[in-house]
């Protein structure tokens, strides 16, 4: 079976979304063990694929037997593979963590979460191995139809978020579709490696409709992974969804998004076409600038852990998408190393914001106070995100960091490097000041009344199915950052032959 | 916020425009789309193929059905979020508006004989149209919808309870359920046989006649899934945004 | 004259954009969440229209083989009609327009309105199948016993496109007016600014 591995990617959330849908009105008990079972099948056939990729190179799977590009085909190189791994394990961490936050986050709800939940894992793996851009649509939409109704089962804040979301989601996805159908009325295909061979076949170097198309599909996509300007959508709407949903939403949605785009550059456009014909890789490199330093900025105003944790979300998409457009292969490099690293980064630091929330009931920076004392395993699980996050060896972070600097170096794209160090600096300043009172138990200044935890010194652990997760992570980041020589070697190899040589403009 | 929209919509606008000088004519038959092989394959191959001769069928279900399956599972979605952001269970929980008691009072005869007319006639049209979406307009989307309308009918000529009463919450989730299972069923035994998922070429094993029945025959199989999943979630949506959520009194 | 007729070859392509730019200003300057779906909803059926324009040609039919020809295609695999392989097409090209003048789609019945079809129809149909005819050469090969004219038929895969896009609407809409019906039940409004102020005055 190990051929239909790509399809069972998807199948085994899918189909138990269903089932968790049906049974889950009986016997309600029953939906976190098929959720967990599923989503550790598909981490299987994820890990499956990744193998059979690096040993055979690129699989095309023609699902209904029919060749593209009259069929769809699911189609995985070294890029999507590696996301692909990385999108399941996420869904699954965060899964676990679901357990015992459910039923109170979401007025017992939980059949319809889990049903959710799968659909939404579902949807992100379906988009992660797609070969066909309109089939990217229709699972773009499940995994926002999904998101939309995870954030709204929150409180009314979040519902207000949700409904923000769903307009902006449904003017992104739109642009996308919209994008899509220009490629198709000037090259007829559907198929993201034949559109990209008509459009060298036709010469379609200077058409006006593809240039639209690339600014539709691009600007819908930033719209969707809230690229600064476009990102009005996300902070509320992560800060106040129940702290279960937020934690899958913030480490996949966004980066699936980044996902996509470098694929729209790399396969369906090509690099030649985006960086050289077009070249205004000048100016998104400053967007990104800006987001970086915004997103930066509005963390360090904020008191809420939660939404400042989500202004670094904007701030990360900013390194990313600056990544991309550096036109230089350490960059992409560092930019796809980047998706993978800060998707189980974010995941370590929500799931961390996640528990004090269950533990406290706090919502602000000051929930941490004596935490080291109190929950000191939490806290080692936090401390290896949180300087993942910064970019401190041998965390992941340091790693991705590293490349994308080496990226705006080789490049000569100052700004990029400084906005970049910057931000770190400004991470350092967040994360050591939630570190200072966590260790030293600093007291609120006054208006802030939480007054929480009475006994400082007993040890009360977060329950074991919170736990697990946080340090599931936290080993995977610190495993991500000293095996990246080998992570590295697979994303060149995706990479080389796009030939993306320095100074390429 | 008014500006700013403006803005938007001008610049969209304006890019919009500008790609659209370039495009083929309205109705050009030498455009790319309508002159590369995809479209082309489609038209002329498709009842070689899969001998069916509504094109649209036939791309929808098996072609591209793939897709298909998940624009089902997007209605599926849709029903289940629904229920997850609306549902209030329980019956501790009053409605919005206590005041308004609905009195079971005896229902109008005009509006009874038109049903009692009406309703049959709409479910077996619904019917006709799933199953002869092979050789004229139609399919398990337009079917479903048809049949959830006759539900719908029903809830909005009585009340939302006499309707739940032929077709209660849990009977419509399963309903919609099997639908997707019907569906994915297929791919699933394709997987079995030996071949790719979806691929109902394979399904000779299990559906008598040869490889072109054996799709013809599947994509019917396929868009009967599709009506079920399509009916009970129509009707879901309905029920759960007219009662706001409580499944009693519907408008 | 030249804008006119720019205009005119491009007609849907035109109103497309001006139907899609209303919806659009509607979801991002309204005030009211019933009306930024409704401006959703247009902004989704002009993509439709979009699609829907890309699939059309001139003097084509709707995407489902008509009956005759799918008849004929039983004879030709059984090697009956071989001899007669140039006839055949001409008649199968003026059913074609005479069920494109009678706007009858699909009718099964098309041998009456054959005779009706008048003389001046007659001659586009064999200037038609004359043009097609160097055409036709290439998909001789691949034709597995059938005679189909691909600008005959309009693309059936813009339809199939559009249908998946019609469902993903409907479930947008669905989701979106839940999470209105939510919201009006916890702020007893629905206009933006009203629930962004009680979220500001009120307590969280």
């Amino acid at each position: 079976m190990t051929e239909q591995a790509p399809i069972l990617i998807l199948l085994f959330p899918f189909l138990t979304a269903i089932f968790v849908a049906l049974l889950g009105a009986k016997v309600p008990a029953a939906s976190w063990p098929l959720t967990i079972a599923s989503l550790g099948a598909s981490i299987c056939a994820t890990l499956t694929t990744l193998i059979q990729v690096l040993e055979n190179g690129t699989i095309r799977y023609y699902v209904g037997g029919w060749a593209p590009p009259f069929g769809i085909e699911l189609r995985i190189d070294g890029l999507n593979a590696l996301v692909a791994v990385t999108v399941a394990t996420v869904a699954f961490l965060g899964a676990i963590y679901s357990k015992d936050r459910v039923e109170s986050e979401t007025e017992n709800k939980g059949p319809q979460y889990y049903a959710l939940y799968l659909l939404l894992a579902a949807g992100l793996l379906g988009i992660v191995i797609t070969g066909d851009a309109f089939n990217l649509y229709v699972l773009l939409e499940i995994a926002a139809l999904t998101s939309y109704a995870l954030l709204a089962m929150g409180n009314k804040r979040a519902t207000l978020a949700a409904f923000k979301y769903l307009i902006m989601g449904t003017i992104g996805a739109s642009f996308y579709l919209l994008g899509v159908g220009y490629l198709y009325i000037k090259t007829g295909s559907l198929n993201m490696v034949d559109i990209q061979e008509q459009l060298i076949a036709n010469g379609l170097q200077d058409s006006s409709t593809v240039q639209v198309a690339f600014i539709m599909i691009t600007v819908g996509l930033w719209v969707k992974m809230a690229f600064f300007p476009l990102h009005a959508w996300l902070p509320n709407s992560y800060a106040f969804g129940p702290t279960t949903s937020s934690s899958i939403m913030a480490p996949l949605v966004t980066k699936v998004m980044i996902y996509v785009m470098v694929r729209m550059v790399l396969t369906v456009f090509g690099p030649v076409y985006a960086f050289e014909v077009l070249d205004w890789g000048n100016i998104v490199v400053w967007l990104a600038v800006i987001a970086i330093l915004a997103g930066s900025i509005g963390a360090l105003a904020q008191k809420d852990l939660r939404k400042m944790l989500t202004f670094l979300i904007i701030a990360e998409v900013g390194y990313m998408v600056g990544g991309v457009w550096l036109v230089d292969e350490t960059g992409m490099t560092g930019a796809i190393y980047h998706i993978i690293s800060d998707a189980f980064m974010t995941l370590c630091v929500f799931l961390f914001a996640g528990i004090v929330f269950a533990k406290t009931g706090a919502r602000d920076i000051y929930a941490v106070d004596g935490l080291f004392k109190k929950m000191p395993i939490t806290m080692i699980g936090f401390i290896v995100g949180a300087f993942s996050l910064i970019g401190i060896p041998p965390t992941a972070g340091f790693f991705s960091k590293w490349y994308l600097i080496q990226g705006g170096i080789n490049s000569g794209n100052w700004e990029y490097v400084i906005a970049l160090l910057i931000s770190s600096l400004v991470n350092a300043v967040l994360f050591f000041r939630i570190i200072e009172i966590a260790y030293f138990g600093k007291k609120p200044a006054e208006g802030h009344i939480h007054h929480h935890g009475d006994d400082h010194t007993k040890i009360s652990e977060a329950p074991i199915t919170q736990l697990i997760p946080l340090l599931g992570t936290a080993a995977i980041i610190l495993l991500i950052g000293i095996f990246n020589k080998d992570l590295v070697a697979v994303i060149q190899d995706f990479l080389e032959p796009f030939n993306l040589v320095a100074g390429i403009r | 916020m008014k500006f700013l929209g403006l803005l938007t919509v001008l610049i969209t606008g304006f890019l919009l425009i500008q790609a659209e000088r370039d495009f083929p004519d309205w109705g050009d038959v030498n455009s790319p789309a309508s002159s590369y092989k995809l479209s082309q394959h489609y038209i002329t191959q498709t009842f070689a193929e899969t001998s069916v001769p509504n094109m649209v069928t036939a791309v929808l279900a098996d072609y591209r059905g793939y897709d298909t399956m998940f624009e089902t599972v997007v209605i599926f979605t849709a029903g289940i979020a629904i229920i997850g952001i609306l549902r209030v269970f329980g019956s501790n929980i009053k409605p919005d508006h206590p005041e308004v008691v609905l009195t079971k009072k005896k229902p109008d005869l005009i509006v009874e004989t038109t049903c009692r007319l009406l309703i049959p006639i709409i479910q077996l049209f619904a019917l006709y149209v799933v199953a002869h979406g092979h050789h004229s307009p139609g399919g398990g989307f337009q079917g479903g919808v048809i049949f959830g309308a006759s539900f719908i009918l029903l809830a909005l000529a009585r009340d939302l309870q006499y309707a739940q009463q032929w077709v209660p919450e849990n009977r419509i989730l399963n309903l919609a359920g099997i639908g997707i299972f019907i569906y994915a069923g297929f791919g699933v035994a394709s997987l079995l046989l030996g071949g790719n998922f979806l691929d109902y070429g394979v399904l000779t094993a299990i559906i008598p006649g040869d490889v072109k029945d054996a799709h013809s025959h599947s994509m019917l199989g396929v868009e009967i899934g599709v009506a079920f999943t399509v009916t009970a979630i129509m009707f879901s949506i309905y029920s759960s945004l007219s009662s706001n959520g409580h499944m009693k009194e519907g408008i | 004259m030249v804008a006119i007729e720019a205009l005119a070859d491009k007609f849907n392509y035109w109103v497309y954009i001006v139907i899609m730019m209303i919806g659009l200003y509607a979801m991002v300057s309204k005030n009211n969440l019933i009306k930024k779906l409704i401006g959703m909803s247009v902004f989704q059926t002009a993509i439709i229209l979009f699609y829907v324009s890309i699939g059309y040609k001139d003097e084509a039919t709707i995407p489902i083989l008509y009956h005759d020809q799918v008849h004929g295609a039983h004879h030709a695999e059984e090697g009956d009609h071989s001899d007669e392989g140039a006839h055949h097409d001409e008649t199968h090209a003026m059913e074609a327009i005479a069920k494109e003048a009678t706007h009858h789609g699909n009718d099964h019945a098309v041998d009456a309105d054959h005779a009706e079809v008048d003389e001046h129809e007659a001659d586009h149909v064999i200037d038609a199948h004359v043009m097609h005819n160097e055409s036709d050469h290439a998909f001789e090969a691949g034709h597995g016993g059938l005679d189909i004219d691909p600008n005959q038929f309009e693309n059936p895969l813009v339809h199939v496109l559009m249908l998946t896009a019609i469902v993903v609407g409907v479930a947008t809409l669905g989701v979106g007016l839940a999470i209105t019906q939510k919201l009006y039940g916890e702020f007893g409004t629905i206009e933006e600014h009203e629930i962004i102020e009680q979220l500001r005055t009120g307590n969280d």
